[in-house]
């Protein structure tokens, strides 16, 4: 363990890349090129720590470093060099050894990695990237895909910023509800990606939730008064409460209703809970906050059928007001029907069959068949769940639809 | 990710020292510490021990020995503890090595257990009970 100085380096940038990444931009106006200075600096720090022993302030020996290259690289070819070797000198005084407070670079490069010109998947990269200090062979590890390519979504993701000119600022007062909502999409994308992961090694997801509710935790360290904040961690810490559930022995998924509810992570539960109650007391409940409210729902209920249906509806349609979505009406059907208005359920259902949108989807056969075996109509019902199986690119899910078929009660 | 803990282990001699110092110096450097790890996003719990006299009950012989605390030879006290979640145990090394700590102060890092490490006695009553038990917990929490 002790000498293991590859390792402690990596834990180090895992602490310190935010850090120092938002301390570089400030000082060279880049991201591209200081995300490059950070990683020499990496480099050096391979090689020097394993004879010189790890500096006391890693993260600020590593900020100094990269500056001094940074200030090689300007003398080379600048004009400015008497002033530039003027800050050099200085530059060993200024490294500290206190803990600074971190939160507004961090803040700012959350908004740079989350930058309105990027594409949605360099936002993700970035963001695990720069703030979450991984490398990127973990990224395409998570991602399930080559190195390369994850190389090569990173350096167009930073070409992308330079291109644009992207100040390393934080967004002027009327740009904030925009931009925070897109930093905490983008951190509950990669969590979905890690909780709904449809391929790949289902732990290998875990992990990529696990960084996702680290992102989070962080954002509300840094957006202490914006409630949604809370609401999405919330959010996260009760869905992730169900991860050691959801999978049978032989990793196949497992519905809500089969769960063993003891599997759930109960000190998982109270933390979600604990950060919605934040959330409540900042502003009323929105969009993700609702959808807290109602995994809340689901995980103090001992079973399904003891469940607060009724609530449920009714987090449904405040969410449906917020945040409309055919999804979010094909949920609220399901909530009707369990809270024992299978009618109800069917009109909203057939209501939402005349949009195009559901035609390759397996979701609303699935659910409107359910709803007519609940009503006793079991042959409608078989051919439903026979046309979901049907859509369903999913072996397990396709298999899992016909059982239900075949043993639905005539 | 693994979970982490970070168990807080003190000499009487340093417990002593430290009562030299200006208290709210100590909460200060404490607290700046804490505000790292939320803000960082790696901290899930933790609680610190009251600085006064406990009791040991010592199993070395049949009719259970009650004293006066500390336990162990060494007299050291453990006054503490923090509970990150973490990539890696080096991970968890590097924040324990940032704590404003003097001589005499030790944490120890420990990996908390989870399911895994149970996978084999997955049907035994009390591993499925346990859980029924952490949801008790935390309710007892949430109505305080």
């Amino acid at each position: 363990m002790p000498g293991d100085v590859e390792n402690t380096v990596a834990a180090v940038w895992r602490i310190e890349a935010a850090r120092v990444i938002a301390t570089l931009i400030t000082f060279v106006r880049d991201v591209d090129l200081a995300e490059d200075l950070a990683q020499e600096a990496v480099v050096d720090a391979l090689r020097q720590w394993p004879q010189q022993g790890i500096p006391q302030n890693p993260g600020a020996w590593l900020t100094a470093v990269a500056k001094r290259k940074a200030i090689d690289a300007w003398r080379r070819r600048d004009a400015l060099a008497e002033r530039y070797a003027a800050m050099a000198e200085h530059l060993d005084e200024t490294v500290d050894d206190e803990l600074e407070p971190i939160g507004d670079e961090t803040l700012r490069l959350v908004f740079v990695a989350c930058h309105p010109v990027l594409s949605r998947e360099s936002q993700v990269a970035l963001t695990l990237r720069l703030v979450g200090g991984l490398s990127t062979d973990e990224l395409a590890r998570l991602f399930l895909v080559p190195v390369p390519t994850m190389q090569q979504r990173i350096v167009r993701a930073k070409k992308s910023l330079s291109a644009a000119r992207v100040e390393f600022e934080v967004p002027p007062p009327h740009e904030w509800p925009a931009r925070i909502a897109s930093v905490l999409s983008v951190v509950y994308l990669i969590f979905t990606e890690g909780y709904a992961a449809t391929s790949g090694d289902s732990w290998m997801r875990r992990d990529l939730a696990a960084e996702a509710l680290r992102l989070g935790r962080r954002l509300v360290g840094l957006l202490p008064r914006e409630s949604e904040a809370h609401g999405l961690l919330a959010l996260m810490e009760l869905q992730s409460s169900r991860f050691g559930a959801r999978i049978d022995a032989n990793g196949n998924p497992v519905l809500l209703a089969d769960q063993d509810r003891a599997r759930w992570d109960h000190g998982q539960i109270a933390r979600g809970r604990a950060s919605l109650a934040r959330a409540d007391a900042l502003a009323s409940r929105k969009q993700y906050a609702l959808q807290a409210a109602i995994a809340e729902q689901h995980a103090i209920a001992a079973s399904v059928e003891t469940t607060d249906w009724q609530h449920i509806v009714l987090l449904y349609e405040l969410l449906g007001r917020v945040a409309p979505s055919p999804v979010v009406d094909l949920n609220r059907a399901v909530a009707v029907s369990m809270a024992g208005r299978p009618e109800a359920a069917l009109a909203i259902v057939d209501a939402l069959a005349t949009d195009s949108r559901w035609r390759a989807s397996p979701l609303l056969p699935s659910v409107r068949g359910e709803i007519l075996l609940r009503l006793g109509r079991a042959v409608e019902g078989r051919i439903e769940l026979l046309r979901a199986a049907e859509l369903t690119a999913n072996e397990r899910q396709k298999q899992a639809l016909l059982h239900r078929a075949a043993h639905s009660a005539p | 990710m693994p979970k982490y803990m970070l168990i807080m282990r003190s000499t009487a001699a340093a417990v002593e020292a430290s009562k030299n110092l200006d208290f709210e110096e100590i909460i200060n450097a404490m607290g700046a510490y804490n505000e790292s790890l939320m803000q960082a996003g790696v901290m899930v719990g933790g609680e610190g021990l009251a600085d006064e006299p406990g009791v040991v009950v010592d199993f070395s012989t049949d009719d259970r020995i009650v004293t006066d605390g500390p336990y162990g030879e060494t007299h050291e006290l453990f006054n503490g503890f923090w509970m990150l979640e973490v990539s890696s145990q080096h991970e968890a090394v590097e924040w324990a090595k940032r704590c404003p700590l003097g001589p005499g102060s030790k944490l120890e890092i420990r990996r908390v257990t989870d399911e895994s490490d149970f996978a084999d006695f997955s049907d035994n009553e009390f591993i499925q009970k346990e859980e029924g038990w952490r949801e008790e917990i935390a309710k007892k929490a949430d109505n305080r």
